[in-house]
């Protein structure tokens, strides 16, 4: 029904082609400090194509009505719209059924789903919940808090050196005692990418729950639900081209069918009465009150993008600026990358230099329109087992290129001129 | 003043020769100031006598903005009544926080250098964790407060 604009880098057949695809990108024609913007912040938000937006546009043109309720034409058009997207993310992961998709708001509140509906049932006293040093605080404090709450024990895997899990204590960790794992699959610190198909494989075995937080590898690689081997995962649009205020939740249907909802009110129910209410049924029972429609359905204009481009051809482009972002940067002195490169790497490095604060290089990076994150990136257990204040983190989507990375390295040689 | 300028005349001296860091032996005022989206933390000691700062001591690291100013605010309240020293605290903060232009200039001396500052809205934190804590020490001594919380302000920026 949307019939999105394909991507201009898409079906060109010499391949993968970026100057076309950055032209889809608005932000990318602007300038930050008069200089052209260079946008490596995509771990916390990526651009929007003018697919996506003018999606947005026209629901809210055309049909900006509620969904699901109405029998007029544009509610019907709206749900027909949003429903759409659920079919989409289910073909982009693949998902058994498109009732194995629950909108949320973002990755966080996916996992506080799992967390307030499945743990709150689930876990007791003496049960024990393992996550890693490397989560972001979306996949650790909800565990963390639901352990104080039932009397529960977390039980926090460390990182080693190279900056990969650390797969003995992990090993020993898990007992009979665990019920849920809860493990990110790419660090969006690091970029270090876990096994979780073997660490499932694993938690399965003493009969534990398995939760991917997928936030940085959904946007980045091809998923396939089937072999990843998780019992649910949880990403956010936001960081894969589409508008804010979209999380996805993915779950087993069986698990989801069992799990009462998380939230009540409007949208969830199947029947009111004085006395009690009878919920709606997988995925509608977790999706209380009116949704952000439009920026769902514009999710399924950012999937259409995606698919275009298709997964393998954007791990590809980002193996290779990896490559080269990963190379320039340890060419430069004093300069330190978080955890070791490895072949494959998420286009992610976080980094520290041994002459200036992340905030005072974020500073000058600006200066010269390099958008970088500084600080704890929302993962201050992986900072603290490194033994580090904070970081500055360069992190690269489909749009960027090796030139911009020549800026990157071009803007730290300033702050070493300034500071070193 | 731009950027680079900013931190070569004021703020890289700071920085890289930090005022007043030694440990004070027997301060009588204490207080922690965290940011936490760096993580880093500022401690300020005061020795108070006959209601006059004689001694102050800033400790901790942190960012070159936010080490520069926690430097520079020793060298404002040393020596000072601690009426003197909440009114310099009062006009930083409008200076820096409110980016008002209508503070004090006599009163802050060689602290309106930091002026520029106001303008780099994300490092306004940074540049009042160190005076976060002195408020602390005065009002609330031995309290550990965070930048992030409502009261990790002073008073006199909130709003």
């Amino acid at each position: 029904m949307m019939n999105s604009d394909s991507p201009a880098g898409a079906g060109i057949s010499s391949g993968f082609d970026v100057a076309a695809i950055r032209q889809d990108f608005p932000a990318l024609q602007r300038t930050v400090n008069e200089f052209p913007l260079v946008y490596f912040d995509n771990t916390a938000a990526t651009l929007k194509p003018r697919q996506v937006i003018d999606c947005i546009t026209r629901v809210y043109s055309d049909f900006p009505a509620n969904v699901h309720r109405g029998i007029h034409m544009l509610s019907e058009e709206a749900t027909n719209a949003y429903e759409e997207t659920r079919e989409k993310l289910a073909r982009f992961i693949n998902a058994a059924s498109s009732d194995e998709i629950i909108y949320t708001l973002n990755t966080t509140d996916s996992i506080n789903h799992v967390c307030g509906s499945w743990g709150e049932a689930n876990i007791g006293p003496g049960d024990e919940i393992i996550v890693t040093d490397m989560e972001h605080h979306a996949n650790f404090v909800p565990w963390q808090q639901l352990c104080k709450r039932k009397g529960a024990r977390l039980q926090v895997v460390g990182v080693l050196g190279s900056g990969q899990l650390n797969r003995e204590e992990f090993d020993r960790k898990l007992s009979e005692r665990t019920k849920l794992v809860a493990v990110a699959h790419v660090s969006n610190v690091s970029g270090v990418v876990n096994p979780i198909p073997e660490l499932a494989r694993q938690a399965h075995a003493v009969g534990a729950m398995f939760v991917a937080d997928c936030a940085q590898s959904v946007p980045h690689m091809p998923i396939d639900v089937q072999t990843l081997g998780a019992d649910f995962i949880a990403f956010s649009a936001y960081k894969m081209l589409a508008p804010f205020g979209v999380g996805i939740l993915w779950g087993r249907r069986a698990l989801l069918d069992a799990m009462p909802p998380y939230r009540t009110g409007g949208n969830m129910i199947a029947e009111v009465s004085r006395e009690d209410t009878r919920f709606n049924v997988t995925p509608h029972k977790f999706e209380a009150g009116t949704p952000s429609i439009a920026d769902v359905i514009a999710t399924g204009a950012a999937i259409d993008y995606l698919e275009a481009l298709g997964m393998d051809a954007i791990y590809n482009h980002e193996k290779k600026i990896s490559r080269y972002l990963h190379e320039r940067l340890a060419a430069l002195p004093g300069l330190r990358i978080i955890g070791d490169y490895f072949e494959g790497k998420p286009a992610i490095a976080s980094f520290h230099l041994d002459y200036a604060h992340p905030h005072d290089i974020a500073q000058f990076l600006n200066e010269e329109g390099v958008a970088v994150r500084s600080g704890l990136h929302c993962a201050e257990p992986l900072h603290n087992a490194l033994g580090l204040n904070s970081s500055t983190r360069a992190s690269l989507y489909l749009y960027n290129t090796n030139e911009e990375i020549d800026r990157l390295v071009a803007a730290i040689e300033t702050v070493a001129e300034i500071f070193a | 003043m731009d950027l680079k300028t900013l931190y070569r005349e004021v703020i890289l001296d700071h920085y890289k020769q930090p005022r007043n860091t030694a440990e004070l032996r027997n301060p009588n005022r204490e207080a922690k100031c965290r940011n936490p989206s760096c993580g880093d933390k500022i401690s300020v000691q005061l020795s108070i006598e006959d209601g006059r700062v004689t001694d102050v001591a800033m400790l901790g690291n942190g960012c070159a903005i936010s080490q520069a100013s926690a430097s520079m605010m020793t060298e404002a309240v040393k020596g000072r009544s601690i009426e003197d020293v909440e009114a310099v605290m009062a006009e930083f903060s409008e200076m820096i926080v409110k980016g008002s232009p209508d503070f004090d200039r006599a009163r802050l001396g060689d602290l309106v250098i930091m002026e520029g500052v106001a303008r780099l809205h994300a490092r306004v934190r940074c540049a009042m964790c160190g005076w976060s804590a002195l408020e602390a020490a005065l009002h609330d001594p031995g309290a550990e407060i965070n930048l992030d919380n409502e009261d990790g302000m002073p008073a006199s920026s909130r709003g």
